[in-house]
């Protein structure tokens, strides 16, 4: 498991993603080895649902993410809207954000936010709520999270009184739906870089 | 009632206190006889004298014999003593918020030592060092060990023993070092230790021990890399403690030290700590692998790991190596896999007894810690004993400051000043010194010196930081745990990043953040399991399970009522702050755990709970009473036959139920006709393409109460989204498997929602299956933790009994 430039040059892009997201050379070998993995059918891509047979593929090997309440939101965040298949720059431009901030990270105006910012982090997290990439987090999304996350105990009114409360709480323009400066402001005192943030293994 | 008890136990106190002390600790037979009992001293034939009455041998009626019962009585009475101590404790429940439990025991043994002190008594030999050392540490060390959270323990296992190791030394050879400078000014009188002696002391007064430190950690809920590496801390440095001891027990006795000898020293450090490690897993293995056959003889499976860990310790300490390291190793290796082997009765058994065991230790250590402060003879040197409390809380702090910056790096969480302070400031002093400068040998000069020094500092750390640290903690505001936010949205945002990480590590194929563990999992499930585990574990067992959940779970039905205010599509709610706290209980009982990142915090002093798993069994089961309702449209939908079926053991899943999936992108128009929309799409696309999938089911306006659908989702969404291949006639039907009360909410909410749960439908003939399966693959996935304590759940209601009515199995 070196981290050899050779290896990661056999891999397109690299340099350009190595940039961008702020991998070092041994993340994106691994991060490849793992597209690899999970792409069976060594097609470059990777994708949900294999279309003559529609069996699930790539994605849907990974056994783990299936039982997560939320597993499809996530599997969804990583295809761009319209596209069926990721390929592998897309990939690891998705789970750079989910790398630890980089604390000492001094901006120049020029710069792009980079990839794993905590404003990156929110969004992303935004998104798994906003299925339909509207912007806002509507009731409904919310019911649809909640009822995902929440066991079986619950009741719909129970839902329908967190999913209110939330919303109150959250939306501070009354449009009964909240939006991701809303969605931020409520999230000010947590601490996001920990939350979402994994170390990625070399 | 408080007083009334506490009255009691008072008189009770005393009256043993008497006891003990007429009948003393030598076992002196007063030559009176007291308060009318004749004392009748062994029968001689030609002693007249001594029936001063009687004048020949009439039977003796009453007779006492004191001698032969004597130590254990003894025993007994003082762990009886020391636990009414604790129950006394537990009567006014707000002491034990504001002062720890150890403050409280050696208060207690205080007092006792002085009741014994002053009418001469000698207390209990239990200091010597082979009681303790063979029978009291051992419980103790077990205890941390059987019930140390596993996973952030490896997760933090690097920062651990960076502490542990580099950190006592740094204290031992800087506190040592100190004191030898102190000792050289003259007026301390104390120029007669040399350098060996002073770092034998320092050695010895380094170990920490925050067991009081603990408990407020956990009240407070400090986050959980701190708490996992003081624990960790404290259970390592024994080990080090100890050998350091002895290595510079044997230095101090020499006259000269040379380099080889350090040489030596470190080589022998590592012979102790690798060595300890070794045995333990050893052990560890044997243990695992024996309850692997014990399934005839349920009722002496505790005793073996019991046995083992013991054997562990002392085959430890045959060889002189790190007995403390072997039981804590030899318990984390057993714990796993002895757990799925052994019967749930037996599971219980074992964590009650280890529990209780090392309560029991520890209190009558700390008890002992009391009694043996006022009866042994000190020797008081304020210069020396001022300056080892200084240096001691001196280098304690530097040494974590220090350390930190090193370490911190290297972590993904790294340690704030808070954390560092409350690592420092929780460096409480505890057993391990009481009872090691107890077996200093004789020969080192100034014993007496360096007892009196290491009891005040142990006293000294236990009463003022032990006190002082929960407001300071609470002050400081050390970064907490996400339990109890403010909000409810943040509440449940935290929780939804927290799964996101769950399954985008997934995705990674990493697993929490550890390489090796990586490697050490697949090692596990291929060759470790396949070897020490028990595998056919009888169906029956699973049958029975469920049947017991299915009768508690309807009896929880019958007992809960429901508490919120109906949403009646009001533009704004008020929420009382009882619907706020409500909410926020059920939000934190029923929201999914995340699999990695439940801290199992395990309180000193109670039991853990096994929340997640039986979590995990409720969600199984529920989905299966969701199936059997009575009104429901699907039961005639599915036929009942297909419940319930097992999957022979070892195949997976997917082999059986291999997941269809219609991709929305084509049939979104056809999804809004079709008739079968009960094939799921798991992997709707994103976009809009996933919302205007949801959409087509606005249609289904006349069964709207579809949430009820979602219990379903959230269970079958734990098993995994696969089995989805059965065909359902109706999505609609699905819908209206509803139960009545639940059928008045307001349109609009329900469109996508319902949409949503629509497809992800469960399948009940799905579901049995998946459950059975979930539950013979829990144990063999990695990611629920240890998961056999599902056997635990049933032994906590006493309203289970096996349930007659079996409607459904086959």
């Amino acid at each position: 498991m070196g981290s050899s430039n050779s290896s990661v040059n056999n891999i397109p892009n690299a340099q350009e993603l190595m940039q961008e997201t702020g991998f070092s050379a041994a993340h994106i070998l691994r991060l490849h080895e793992r597209f690899e993995f999970l792409d069976k059918h060594k097609c470059g891509q990777l994708r949900l649902v294999d279309r003559p047979t529609n069996q699930p593929q790539d994605f849907g090997a990974v056994q783990e993410l299936a039982l997560n309440p939320i597993g499809d939101s996530i599997i969804s965040a990583f295809f761009s809207p319209g596209q069926e298949t990721v390929d592998f720059a897309s990939f690891v431009r998705i789970l750079a954000h989910f790398r630890p901030t980089d604390r000492n990270q001094s901006r120049d105006g020029a710069q792009q936010e980079p990839a794993n910012s905590s404003i990156r982090k929110l969004k992303f997290a935004f998104q798994m709520y906003d299925q339909d990439r509207d912007g806002k987090i509507s009731r409904a999304e919310l019911l649809q999270v909640l009822r995902a996350m929440l066991g079986i105990q619950v009741t719909e009114e129970q839902l329908q009184s967190i999913a209110e409360r939330a919303i109150q709480e959250a939306d501070l323009d009354r449009d009964d739906a909240i939006s991701f400066d809303e969605f931020r402001k409520s999230l000010e005192k947590v601490d996001i870089d920990h939350k979402m943030s994994i170390r990625f293994l070399r | 009632m408080d007083l009334h008890i506490s009255r009691r136990t008072e008189v009770l106190l005393v009256v043993f206190i008497l006891f003990s002390l007429l009948y003393g600790s030598r076992g002196e037979i007063p030559p009176k006889p007291t308060g009318g009992v004749t004392i009748v001293p062994p029968v001689k034939p030609d002693g007249p004298q001594a029936f001063p009455d009687a004048e020949k041998a009439n039977l003796p009626v009453f007779t006492m014999d004191y001698p032969r019962i004597q130590i254990p009585f003894e025993i007994t009475l003082w762990v009886l003593l020391a636990s009414f101590a604790k129950i006394g404790f537990h009567v006014y429940h707000k002491i034990t918020i504001w002062v720890p439990e150890s403050c409280l025991l050696i208060s207690i043994g205080l007092i006792v030592g002085g009741i014994m002190h002053s009418v001469h008594e000698e207390p209990p030999a239990v200091l010597s060092s082979n009681v303790f050392f063979l029978y009291m540490l051992p419980p103790i060390v077990l205890d941390s060990g059987y019930f140390m959270p596993t996973r952030p323990f490896f997760e933090n296992i690097g920062t651990v023993l960076w502490f542990a190791v580099v950190g006592t030394l740094w204290n031992s050879i800087g506190i040592g070092m100190s004191l030898f400078a102190i000792c050289q000014i003259e007026a301390f009188e104390v120029q007669d230790i040399n350098l060996q002696e002073n770092l034998l002391f320092a050695s010895i007064i380094s170990a920490v021990d925050p067991v009081a430190v603990l408990s407020v950690f956990e009240d407070v809920s400090v986050n959980e890399q701190l708490y996992i590496v003081v624990f960790g801390e404290c259970l390592f440095n024994d080990a080090v403690t100890v050998v350091l001891y002895n290595m510079f027990n044997f230095v101090a006795e020499m006259p000269v030290v040379e380099p080889v000898d350090v040489f030596l020293g470190v080589a022998r450090f590592f012979v102790v700590g690798l060595g300890g490690m070794g045995f333990g897993i050893l052990f560890g293995f044997v243990a695992a692998f024996t309850t692997r056959f014990t399934s005839r003889v349920r009722e002496i499976e505790p005793l073996f790991i019991f046995m083992y860990s013991y054997l562990a310790y002392l085959v430890a300490e045959l060889f002189a190596i790190s007995s403390i390291m072997a039981i804590v190793t030899c318990a984390l290796t057993m714990k796993y896999y002895v757990e799925e082997n052994v019967s749930q009765r037996s599971c219980t058994t074992i964590r009650h007894v280890v529990k209780m065991l090392g309560s029991i230790s520890e209190t009558l250590i700390f008890f002992f810690l009391g009694v043996v402060t006022i009866t042994t003879e000190h020797e008081w040197n304020w210069g020396y004993i001022l300056f080892t409390l200084l240096f001691a809380f001196i280098w304690r702090g530097l040494g974590v400051l220090v350390l930190t910056q090193i370490i911190n790096p290297f972590r993904t969480i790294p340690f704030h000043l808070k954390d560092q302070f409350g690592l420092a400031y929780g460096g409480l002093r505890g057993a391990i010194s009481f009872a090691l400068v107890f077996t200093l040998p004789d020969n080192i000069g100034r014993k007496q010196l360096f007892v009196t020094a290491t009891i005040a500092i142990i006293l000294f750390t236990v009463f003022l930081q032990g006190i002082s640290i929960r407001p300071l903690i609470e002050y400081i505001n050390v970064r907490r745990t996400n339990r109890n936010l403010d909000t409810i949205n943040v509440e449940v945002h935290c929780r939804l990043m927290e799964h996101t990480i769950a399954g985008i590590e997934d995705l990674c194929g990493q697993w929490s953040h550890f390489y090796w563990k990586d490697k050490f999992m697949k090692f596990n499930n291929r060759i470790l399991r396949r070897i020490l585990i028990r595998d056919n574990r009888a169906e029956s067992s699973i049958v029975a399970l469920y049947k017991k959940l299915e009768l508690q779970n309807a009896m929880e039905i019958l007992d809960t009522y429901e508490t919120f205010i109906k949403n009646s599509g009001k533009p704004k709610k008020k929420f009382l702050a009882s619907d706020l706290k409500s909410m926020h209980d059920i939000l934190s009982k029923n929201m999914y755990k995340i699999r990695q990142r439940t801290v199992a915090y395990t309180n000193k002093h109670a039991l853990p709970n096994d929340s997640q798993t039986k979590e995990i069994l409720i969600r199984r089961h529920t989905s299966i009473r969701r199936s059997l309702r009575p009104g429901s449209f699907q039961s005639s939908v599915v036929p009942k036959s297909h419940k319930y079926f097992s999957l022979p053991a070892g195949k997976s899943l997917e082999s059986k139920f291999p997941p269809t999936r219609l991709s929305y992108t084509d049939d979104q128009e056809t999804m809004s006709e079709v008739a079968y929309p009960s094939r799921r799409s798991r992997f709707h696309q994103p976009g809009r393409s996933s919302s205007r999938a949801m959409m087509p089911l606005q249609r289904l306006d006349t069964l709207k109460e579809a949430p009820s659908v979602d219990v379903l989702d959230e269970s079958t969404g734990e098993r995994g989204r696969m089995g989805h291949g059965m065909s359902r006639t109706n999505s609609s039907s699905s819908n209206a498997r509803i139960p009545a009360p639940r059928r008045q909410f307001p349109p609009s909410v329900d469109h996508d929602s319902s949409s949503a749960d629509n497809f992800r439908n469960g399948h009940h003939e799905a579901t049995a299956e998946e459950e059975e399966q979930q539950q013979q693959q829990q144990p063999s996935s990695p990611t629920p933790a240890w998961a056999a304590e599902t056997q635990d759940n049933t032994a906590q209601n006493p309203l289970l009994r096996r349930p007659q009515w079996n409607p459904k199995r086959k």
